[in-house]
């Protein structure tokens, strides 16, 4: 199989608190939807890839239910910005602050993503 | 008060009522609460619940969803209630009451509001095992465990209000009902003639029986003293396992006689316009068991509350009087709407009728008018629609004519007389007395911009609630004059709704959803991601006319896969834990051993939890995203393909045995059920569809709850469609009979292709079919009679949909870059996902969920679902 080596190349990234943790390639990544990541430490963390390439990471945790699930929701756009909508009871959270949209006392943690080489 | 200095007055309220509940309200609002001790003695188990709509039990509603009483409430007002303890004296020399447990509690202000006991004729055997009352939450529970275990036929005797109610109660439990009333028509005291009969004819078409004219004499029993039937006034005899007596209401006043207040010579205990009993100033009577100042004992539920506003207001000192009241009333029972207000039998002098008659649709309007065009009252039967509004102008001259208000909209004159054009002071909601002005106030001056704003604002629409549809529109009209457009979109992204996108998918062939947000979305939702709402919507707009304007048929196609929820995008159905189910197609229900032995050997291999489901098929639960495409390879090798269990699309097609096995099938059910469902499947629509095929009319197969049901009769087939089950339950109407086979599969085409058209986002067959203009009538004019001339089309994007379907799970298990996505973990793709744990529960698994505050449990003491991984 021929790689696409300027697509292909690219590394995604999670800031961690002893460092960059590499994910995965960044062309498994389809706009709109998530994948899980197993973290060093026994955690998960959700990434989602937006129509414009911006990356996003959340922890994969949803709150309200104890599932590790966020990965599996839809994305979208609320008041410009980003949110992933929980898969099992919809509630709504922002991938920048990691706020939930529908009950601002709960928040979930969220990393930082950079895509290298 | 005279309560002694220093302490603190006491007010103790005996009954929890409807009633009783609106005056601690009533007490709270006028700070009373603070500054008095509130006791409250209950009779019954539980708090103060909504017994107006008690037969909704049968629709799904809970005791809990009936409770009136916030416990929020009580515990800031610091109230002191007392259930299950009903007052059993009153000393009011002493100023004592004493409650069942012994309890005694000394007031400076008693209320009652013991409200009615249910009056049962005092016919032999009226105590016999099977018969009921129906009045509190109770006797419901009561009726329906004995209907359930030993009767099949239930009679209820009075024909009133309550009457129907419980009628209602017997059919909401399937049992065959009958009716008796004395008097010569159905609901004597609120419709004439003309109403009774129009609603008689609507109630008999829904399978009751009814008696008129007719006396109980007698109930009669079997050698145990369980009923057997009863003994009706003409010399007949009506067999029945069950009877309910509801023929009428009783006030509760035997406390009140027994403490030597005086009382009416027919019952209710004496008061006053402040509600203070005549014969000593330190008492209250409220609601049901008061007698009124003008001589009357009021059983509806508004009275009570201005009862309970006007005693509330005298132990405060304000001014208020309860001088008689509005008796106008709306009900649904049995499903028809039935309304009166004002002069509704036109007692007044001089005054005429104008009266609409349809007896083939069982609509009965009549309105009283008074010699100066004065609207005095009416009648509304089967349609109400227009109650709020025509309540609110009688006593003034109505705007249009009168024949224009009793006509239906499309017959010639007929004019809609919306709430615009009410006065302000017209009265909208009467059991919380709440003006057009104040619902207007609410959303100019307190910010209120929906319906429940304006509810929880102003408390219109919280009682019986008839008043709601009215609310909406004056909500809307409101924030239309305030300039605020009042937003039909489908979500934040789109204006428009389904159906118009439905449209302009269609007729420009799009097939990205991109495409539609960045050139039909919202301003500001252009080039945006979209929202959870459209994209699904959008998704299955694209699956469901895929063929026709060349976009793929396969969810998880391109872009297509980004749109769907999370089951579509797994082809499974996620469960609480983040684990999945999976249904395999078993059409029609049938299965052969080797195939049922194939899933028992999957679920066995994987360690899943398996169970029968409703629509005769097989569920297994605990799979992991990574066994998915194992388990489907499994499945699609024995032959099996997916049954769509995840998606908004066909569900399953139940079906009987039919004539092939049973004697007294007339049809082949099965082979029916099984070319309908292999036909349909896979096809996506705005919500989930079901259906059955039924071998006779004993309907075994349950069609007649279904989005689409068939039932065999001699000569073919009966189409029924938009039945329902669930938390809602609907029976289908029927759409047409005696089809041959392919006039039924004809008709199923055009009826489904014409919901999927034009329904709303997650809208069953059953809400759309009440929703669109024109109804059942409307959609068999369009799929029977062809009257928009799109027959030929749907019939054509229902053979392209049957043409082009492929097994989604067979086709993601033969596409390596698909596969790739059904893992736990994109850096550790053969690390199952420590949170889905699960442990033992009846020779199964059940998931082990994490608790929330705790965290996860360590990983070892708890049993892997997947032994063989």
């Amino acid at each position: 199989m021929t790689l696409a080596v300027e697509t292909t190349d690219l590394k995604v990234q999670l800031q961690l608190a002893d460092g960059w943790f590499t994910v995965c390639d960044l062309s498994v990544l389809v706009p709109g939807r998530g994948v899980a990541a197993l973290l060093p430490d026994g955690r998960q963390a959700a990434l989602f890839r937006d129509r414009a390439d911006r990356l996003y990471a959340v922890d994969n945790r949803d709150p309200f239910t104890g599932a590790a699930v966020l990965s599996r929701g839809l994305t979208g756009t609320h008041q410009g910005r980003p949110f992933v909508a929980s898969p099992l009871l919809k509630q709504r959270f922002d991938l920048v602050s990691g706020v939930c949209l529908d009950d601002e006392a709960v928040r979930i943690p969220v990393y930082e993503v950079r895509t290298v080489s | 008060m005279t309560a002694t200095p220093g302490a603190t007055p006491t007010i103790v309220l005996v009954g929890h009522g409807m009633v009783g509940q609106r005056f601690l309200e009533a007490l709270a609002e006028r700070g009373l609460t603070a500054t008095h001790r509130v006791v409250v003695l209950c009779e019954e188990p539980r708090p103060a619940y909504d017994r107006v709509q008690l037969t909704s039990y049968f629709s799904g509603r809970t005791p809990e969803d009936l409770s009136l009483t916030d416990r929020e409430f009580i515990k800031d007002h610091g109230i002191e209630l007392h259930i299950g303890d009903p007052a059993e004296s009153i000393d009011r020399e002493a100023r004592k009451v004493t409650a069942r447990s012994g309890l005694v509690v000394d007031y400076d202000v008693l209320v009652l509001a013991t409200g009615s006991y249910p009056f049962v004729p005092p016919v032999p055997n009226k105590d016999a095992t099977g018969c009921f009352v129906y009045r509190t939450i109770e006797d419901l529970l009561a009726i329906e465990e004995y209907a359930k275990s030993r009767a099949t036929t239930g009679a209820v005797v009075g024909g009133g209000l309550l009457g129907l109610e419980a009628a209602g109660a017997l059919k909401g439990l399937g049992l065959n009902t009958h009716i008796v009333e004395f008097a010569p028509r159905l609901m004597p005291v609120q419709v004439d003639e003309g109403g009774g009969a129009a609603l008689l004819r609507t109630i008999e078409r829904m399978g009751l029986t009814v008696h008129t004219g007719v006396g109980t004499q007698e109930i009669v029993t079997d050698s145990e003293g369980a009923v057997t039937g009863m003994k009706l006034s003409d010399g007949s005899e009506l067999a029945a396992d069950m009877v309910v007596f509801s023929a009428g209401v009783r006030p509760r006043d035997q406390l009140a006689r027994d403490a030597g207040l005086t009382v009416g010579e027919r019952g209710g205990i004496a008061v006053d316009e402040r509600c203070r009993t005549v014969s000593d100033p330190h008492v209250f009577a409220i609601g049901e068991c008061a007698l009124a100042a003008d001589g009357r004992v009021y059983g509806l539920v508004a009275p009570g509350y201005e009862q309970a506003e006007t005693a509330a207001a005298t132990i405060a000192r304000d001014e208020a009087a309860f001088t008689g009241a509005d008796l106008s009333t709306k009900l649904k029972l049995l499903g028809v709407d039935v309304a009166s207000f004002g002069d509704a039998h036109g007692t007044a002098e001089d005054c005429l009728d104008v009266v609409y008659s349809d007896s083939r649709a069982g609509l009965y309007k009549k309105l009283v008018i008074g010699a100066d065009g004065t609207l005095l009252g009416g009648i509304l039967v089967g349609d109400a629609e227009a109650y709020g509004t025509l309540r609110a102008l009688t006593g003034s001259v109505p705007p249009i004519s009168p024949e224009s208000l009793v006509l239906p909209a499309g017959a010639g004159s007929g004019a809609q007389l919306g709430p615009s054009a009410l006065p302000d002071d017209a009265i909208i909601c009467s059991c919380h007395n709440v003006s057009k002005g104040t619902i207007r106030g609410a959303v100019t001056e307190h910010g209120c911009t929906t319906v429940p704003e304006v509810k929880k604002c102003t408390k219109a629409g919280t009682g019986c609630g008839s008043c709601v549809k009215v609310l909406g529109q004056l909500v809307t009209a409101e924030l239309e004059a305030s300039g605020v457009e009042v937003d039909k979109g489908l979500c934040g992204c789109f204006a428009q709704t389904r159906e118009e996108l439905y449209e302009i998918v269609l007729a420009l062939r799009v097939t990205s959803y991109r495409e539609l947000l960045d050139r039909f979305g919202r301003e500001g939702a252009r080039g945006g991601e979209g929202c959870e709402v459209c994209k699904p919507t959008v998704g299955s707009i694209i699956a469901s006319l895929a063929p026709s304007i060349g976009a793929s048929g396969y969810v998880l196609d391109g872009e297509q896969a980004a749109l769907q929820d999370t089951n579509d995008h797994f082809l499974a159905n996620l469960q609480k834990n983040g684990s999945y189910s999976v249904v395999p197609r078993i059409p029609g229900g049938e299965i052969a051993p080797e195939k049922l032995i194939v899933i028992g050997e999957i679920a066995r291999d994987f360690g899943l939890y398996t169970k029968i489901t409703g629509g005769q098929r097989i569920d297994m639960f605990g799979a992991r995203v990574e066994q998915l495409p194992l388990i489907w390879a499994r499945l699609v090798d024995a032959g099996f393909e997916s049954g769509h269990a995840y998606g908004k699309a066909l569900r399953t097609v139940k079906s009987c045995v039919g004539s092939t096995w049973c004697r007294y099938g007339v049809q082949d059910s099965v082979r029916m059920a099984i070319d309908l469902e292999l036909r349909y499947r896979g096809l996506r629509s705005p919500h989930k569809l079901k259906s059955a095929v039924s071998g006779c009319q004993r309907e075994c197969a349950e069609a007649q709850s279904k989005d689409f049901g068939v039932i065999a009769t001699a000569n073919g087939w009966n189409l029924y469609v938009g039945g329902n089950g669930g938390a809602t339950p609907r029976h289908a109407d029927l759409l047409a009979q005696d089809l041959s086979d392919a006039e039924l599969v004809r008709l199923i085409d055009r009826f489904l292709m014409f919901y999927i058209r034009t329904a709303d986002r997650l809208e069953r067959t059953s809400t759309w079919l009440e929703r669109i203009p024109g109804g059942l009538d409307h959609v068999r004019d369009v799929v029977v009679h062809d009257s928009l001339g799109i027959c030929d089309e749907l019939e054509r994007l229902m053979r392209e949909h049957v043409a082009h379907y492929r097994d989604e799970w067979a086709e993601t298990v033969g596409d390596p870059e698909k596969l790739a996505r059904f893992v736990s973990f994109v850096n550790a793709p053969d690390t199952p996902d420590p949170v889905v744990s699960f442990v033992p529960e009846r020779d199964q698994i059940k998931p082990d969920l994490p608790l929330l505050t705790i965290g996860l449990r360590p990983a070892d003491d708890v049993l892997e679902g997947s032994a063989q991984r």
